[in-house]
């Protein structure tokens, strides 16, 4: 049982990282690019606006817990 | 993106990796038996070459969409991870990756634990550290090699490009004998986090169905405003840093 959880934590570890709300801005992100250029408009800007929010938020959790 | 930034982007990142790798199996193979840990990067190596022999052709044959999809959401988790990591270390909120800590840490370790022959291998210790740093800091450089060369329709190219990285690294480690402590890590995660970030929001728009204004000259605008966006970030967080750590600025009424 330990090494099944040592191997999931491995590959939580791996994907995941330090930050699990970075993993789930960029899939919600993905989600959200996927249904606007459905109906036809421009969806480029999805993940660099992503990135700009996702970020800067979890910098902003590192600074504020180290205060 | 044409041959040579495909060739510059993963070298780098192989580079990273490879500094980390050398300072753990420098490590084992001084304090403990150089055969040990060479056997143990070699075992990895071989661990290594078949993950790549085995994903390799089938990433080939994925279809592209999809495959841009989940390489471009991975690559940008990877790459804001990264950045992340080296935004805090260059803002002072994490301590700066120090490859002669690390290697100093590794050789007190080495030092405590038992000899302990095993498997015909004499310094079962010596091995295992040096497997376990090979294929853990391998894994990230296959993939990074992999999904480029893959999104490129030129697999061998990253991986020359990725032998080429552990060879310089390798070359100079034995040259010097020491941990590669100069080699300005932040700096080089800093960049490849931008690269990946810059690849995976390309890739995974694409993959998503949108279409970039300008295809792949957008490129040559996404990487550069990711990274002045990402040293905004590091300037940022270096004044936010400092005023903490001198303390409110007192009124003149409190001073007087």
């Amino acid at each position: 049982m330990d090494r099944v959880r040592a191997f999931g934590r491995f590959w939580y570890d791996f994907v995941i990282g330090d930050d699990w709300r970075i993993a789930v801005g960029v899939v919600a992100a993905l989600a959200i690019t996927y249904a606007v250029s459905t109906t036809g408009t421009s969806a480029w800007w999805v993940l660099p606006v992503a990135v700009a929010v996702v970020l800067p938020a979890s910098l902003w959790l590192v600074a504020r817990r180290t205060r | 993106m044409n041959a040579a930034a495909l060739f510059g982007a993963v070298f780098l990142a192989c580079m990273v990796e490879a500094v980390e790798a050398t300072t753990i199996v420098l490590a084992a193979g001084t304090t403990r038996d150089w055969r040990s840990a060479l056997r143990g990067v070699t075992a990895g190596l071989v661990v290594l070459a078949v993950i790549v022999a085995a994903l390799g052709p089938a990433l080939s044959a994925v279809p592209l969409r999809p495959l841009r999809l989940v390489v471009g959401g991975l690559l940008l988790i990877f790459g804001l991870q990264w950045l992340r990591k080296a935004i805090l270390r260059a803002s002072g909120y994490k301590a700066l990756h120090d490859e002669t800590q690390i290697y100093a840490d590794e050789v007190a370790a080495a030092r405590g634990a038992d000899h302990r022959a095993r498997a015909g291998v004499p310094d079962w210790y010596a091995f295992t550290i040096s497997f376990k740093g090979v294929v853990l800091e391998g894994l990230e450089v296959a993939f990074i090699a992999l999904t480029f060369g893959s999104n490129q329709h030129d697999v061998p190219l990253a991986a020359i490009a990725a032998v080429a990285a552990i060879a310089v690294v390798t070359a100079t480690a034995v040259a010097v004998r020491t941990p590669l402590a100069r080699v300005p890590e932040n700096t080089m995660k800093f960049a490849v986090g931008v690269m990946l970030c810059g690849f995976g929001v390309f890739w995974g728009a694409e993959g998503a169905g949108a279409r970039w204004p300008g295809s792949d000259a957008a490129l040559l605008v996404l990487v550069p405003a990711i990274a002045l966006f990402a040293l905004g970030l590091v300037a940022a967080l270096r004044v936010v840093h400092q005023r903490r750590a001198v303390g409110p600025v007192r009124s003149l009424a409190e001073v007087s």
